[in-house]
């Protein structure tokens, strides 16, 4: 909890001193760019954050963005199947990758970086196939529907309302159920979590489940957002922005660590810097250089926290 | 003891310690300590849990400075401050958990970041390599090409090789910490054949083990430590097992071991053609309500096989189970818990407890995948967990103490703990007291004790054949996958198990 607060205050800072060096970034209009920007990441970072923390990872995020929002629009521009419809097909097919990763990881023991590795190549690969790397929209039409990623309700982008229920939710299933327990057991130590009766397989299996289906809901709002998806480019790296935020937010790519709020901080801390680069003037030639260098900074303070933490510890339970 | 350098006969130390002392926030782990070790010797050092052994050692290999008090070696004032000193000085730590490098082979891992080299490149040069490894492996009497895996080998092999490894940086003083531990009876004595052989060269040995018997075995001396000060030493002629303990306690263990019960219950579980994944044989026994059966065999004769088959972690291929009369199939852990069973695995750091987690969630974690509720109840998680703490007398700071940094004793009690808390009717306990202390060990004997009184069926497993017969009601042995016998309590003997646990027949 401690670190949440540190990357809140390193948040706080970062939109104060963007915002003294361009007074726009508080305007109504930034604002609300930049959360919608900040919700966008945050859904499936969330997804990310939870495959992580249960010891896993999931590489396919990007790609399984990329293949439902071309899905989605595809079925809908080119076949005129109803929006509401196309997106329960989007979710169905995220439900299937997310249960193939279980698969793979659980009962043929694949180790996730690889299995997901294939799956985002694989699923790369049928997007550009199903439009023959065609891009696509839904053009002008379909306006209730593109509401989704660009609209706004009571001046509020609709994107981060769907954010706040996805994270309250998420927040409640770690926090509040024996599931969540199970998970961050699960990340600590797979074996002794076995052997205390936790069904491990069914609940890797369900963290993929809920990052796929977040990557859908995310690839359905990028869709409806930017009107545009482009089979090759859509979605590409955001798997490691996923990664990024979550391990910015606190989680330990080796597991057992990290809080909802957290990733969702670290989303926060990602987009808000994107966004300060191109309002203070600098080169969005730097926007890879930057995060990296932030996420770096981040993650040694916190190794050197660690360190000291556990020599202290070592040296009071060192008296065998 | 006025002259600490040299024993009664004038003989020189190769080692001397001298009033060491060494505070940690809160604790005065060393209080003055004076140890001293001649050349040629295997001299014991026991003491309990938390006596301050450990801390010793730490100090002499370097891991960290003492506040007070010098180090002699060959008389003269030494300074150690760090592990590469100890080791140009000729100290060689072989702890517990081995540092080998599993996946390469037995010489590699003797000349480990020192590989001799021919070229800049750092090629290694591969035929001496294997040439001296040789050498120093027949020394150790490693039987195995100096070419095989190390994780190919037994545990008892795989200590030689550490014994090599501290040879060939010339090791004139080698502390071994709990080398037995992983062993069977029959390595340990190979192991201490290579001891032996070793003193006769001149290399003197600081012994740490809690198995007393070895220590009487084996030791020409031995140095014992009571809450972080000396408080005797003991000649050749002077090392009993009770001298050690009075020592160690500061008082009589008289009844080492808790008095047998009278009542046998009705059988709670039956084992019937049980045939364990990589096990030969079948197993046909049953366990009473109120009963302690007592599982002897070598280690990695099918002991901890049989167990993880009955609590459905590796399944069985064949065989049937019954507790208290009704047949059950158990595939997974979580339906041998709803059949209420638990059990504390081998190896409690990784299996047993969940280290980095707080000792309430490792107690509460059995109960919340037993109960049908989804949600977390923390209230319940604390209550539960402080009873446990109350009942088996957990020495924590607090709740919320990650279990990493609780003692051995403690941690085993935790993985304990989380089954107590279910209520269980069966217990399959898997080397309940290794590496633990004796005045801990007399505390978790005493415990299962009053369990199995209260009508629990325990299965116990040890390579500890005191342990087997001073507690066990009965006794299964287990020789290569197979069952070769069950003993009751009055056929019991030390002859008797080791005839059948060596492949005898009944």
């Amino acid at each position: 909890m401690k670190k949440v607060l540190g990357m809140v205050l390193l948040l706080i800072v970062l939109c104060l001193a963007v915002n003294l060096i361009n007074p726009r970034f508080g305007s109504a209009v930034n604002l609300q760019n930049v959360s919608r920007q900040i919700a966008l990441l945050a859904i499936f970072a969330i997804g990310e954050g939870i495959v992580i923390l249960s010891g896993g990872i999931d590489l396919s995020v990007g790609s399984v963005i990329a293949f439902t929002g071309l899905l989605v629009s595809y079925l809908v521009w080119m076949h005129g199947v109803p929006p509401f419809a196309a997106c329960l097909l989007a979710f169905a097919v995220c439900i299937v990758i997310g249960l193939g990763h279980g698969a793979l990881v659980t009962k043929l023991k694949l180790q996730p970086f690889i299995a997901t590795l294939c799956t985002m190549l694989i699923f790369r690969g049928l997007a550009r196939r199903l439009t023959e790397d065609d891009t696509m929209g839904f053009g002008n039409k379909f306006t209730t529907f593109r509401m989704l990623g660009d609209g706004n309700l009571f001046g509020i982008p609709v994107p981060v309302l769907i954010l706040a229920v996805v994270a309250i939710i998420a927040h409640f299933f770690m926090r509040y159920t024996v599931y969540g327990r199970y998970l961050y057991a699960i990340g600590r130590n797979r074996e002794a979590a076995r052997y205390s009766g936790v069904k491990v397989d069914r609940m890797q299996t369900g963290a993929y489940l809920v990052s796929a289906v977040l990557a859908g809901l995310a690839g359905i709002l990028y869709a409806t957002y930017t009107n545009s998806v482009q089979p090759a480019t859509t979605g590409q790296a955001y798997e490691l922005y996923a990664i990024a935020a979550a391990v910015l937010g606190g989680c330990s790519m080796r597991g057992g660590e990290g809080t909802i709020l957290g990733v969702i901080v670290g989303a926060s801390i990602m987009r808000v810097m994107y966004n300060g680069i191109i309002l203070v003037g600098i080169s969005t030639f730097w926007e890879f250089a930057a995060i990296g260098t932030v996420i770096l900074i981040g993650v040694v303070a916190d190794a050197t926290v660690k360190q000291r933490a556990a020599k202290r510890a070592v040296k009071q339970s060192a008296k065998g | 003891m006025q002259n600490v350098g040299a024993d009664e006969s004038g003989r020189a130390s190769l080692l001397c310690m001298k009033g060491i002392t060494k505070r940690f926030p809160g604790v005065l782990a060393l209080d003055r300590v004076d140890f001293e070790l001649f050349p040629g010797e295997i001299c014991g050092l026991v003491g309990e849990n938390g006596a301050g052994k450990s801390t010793l050692i730490k100090i002499l290999a370097g891991i960290f400075p003492a506040d007070h008090g010098e180090i002699l070696l060959d008389s003269r004032p030494t300074k150690i401050t760090s592990i590469r000193d100890s080791l140009a000085l000729g100290i060689s730590v072989i702890h517990q958990e081995l540092n080998l490098a599993e996946n390469l082979d037995i010489a590699s891992n003797i000349f480990l970041g020192r590989e001799p080299r021919f070229s800049p490149l750092g090629i290694v040069r591969n035929s001496s390599l294997v040439q001296e490894a040789r050498e120093l492996a027949s020394g150790v009497g490693i039987s195995a090409p100096v070419t095989t895996p190390v994780e190919q080998l037994s545990p008892g092999q795989q200590q030689l090789v550490e014994i090599a490894k501290a040879l060939s940086m010339s090791a004139r003083i080698l502390v071994l910490d709990e080398p037995t531990s992983s062993l069977s009876p029959h390595e340990a004595e190979i192991l201490f054949a290579v001891m032996r052989r070793l003193r006769d060269q001149g290399v003197s040995m600081v012994y740490i083990s809690h198995r007393l018997q070895e220590v009487d075995e084996i030791c020409d001396r031995v140095v014992i430590l009571r809450d972080g000060r000396r408080v005797g030493e003991l000649q050749r002629e002077e090392i009993t097992r009770d001298a050690m303990v009075r020592l160690m306690v500061g008082r009589d263990i008289s009844r080492f071991f808790p008095e047998i019960g009278e009542a046998q219950g009705q059988p709670a579980l039956e084992v019937q053609h049980l045939r364990p994944p990589n096990c030969r044989g079948e197993f046909d026994f049953s366990v009473n309500q109120g009963e302690i059966l007592g599982v002897a065999g070598l280690v990695g004769a099918g002991r901890t096989e049989l167990a993880q088959s009955i609590f459905g972690i590796e399944p069985p291929l064949s065989g049937e189970m019954r507790i208290f009369g009704a047949p059950v199939r158990i595939t997974n852990p979580l339906d041998a818990i709803r059949h209420g069973m638990g059990m504390v695995p081998e190896d409690r750091k990784y299996l047993g407890v969940i280290l980095e987690m707080a000792l309430a969630e490792n107690v509460s974690l059995p109960s919340f995948c037993s109960s049908p509720s989804l949600m977390l109840d923390e209230r319940g998680e604390t209550e539960m967990s402080a009873a446990q703490v109350r009942a088996l007398d957990i020495r924590t700071p607090s709740l919320r103490q990650s279990v990493e940094f609780l003692s051995g004793g403690n941690q085993q009690k935790v993985a304990l703990a989380k089954w107590l808390a279910l209520k269980p009717k069966i217990l399959i306990l898997d080397e309940p007291t290794r590496g633990i202390d004796v005045g801990s060990k007399s505390e978790i004997y005493n415990l299962i004790r009053k369990l199995a009184d209260a009508g629990l069926a325990v299965i116990m497993i040890s390579s500890e054949l005191e342990e087997i017969l001073g507690l066990s009601d009965r006794v299964l042995v287990v020789h290569e996958g197979r069952q070769t016998g069950m003993l009751t309590r009055e056929e019991a003997t030390e002859e008797t198990v080791m005839h059948l646990a060596t492949g005898g027949t009944a």
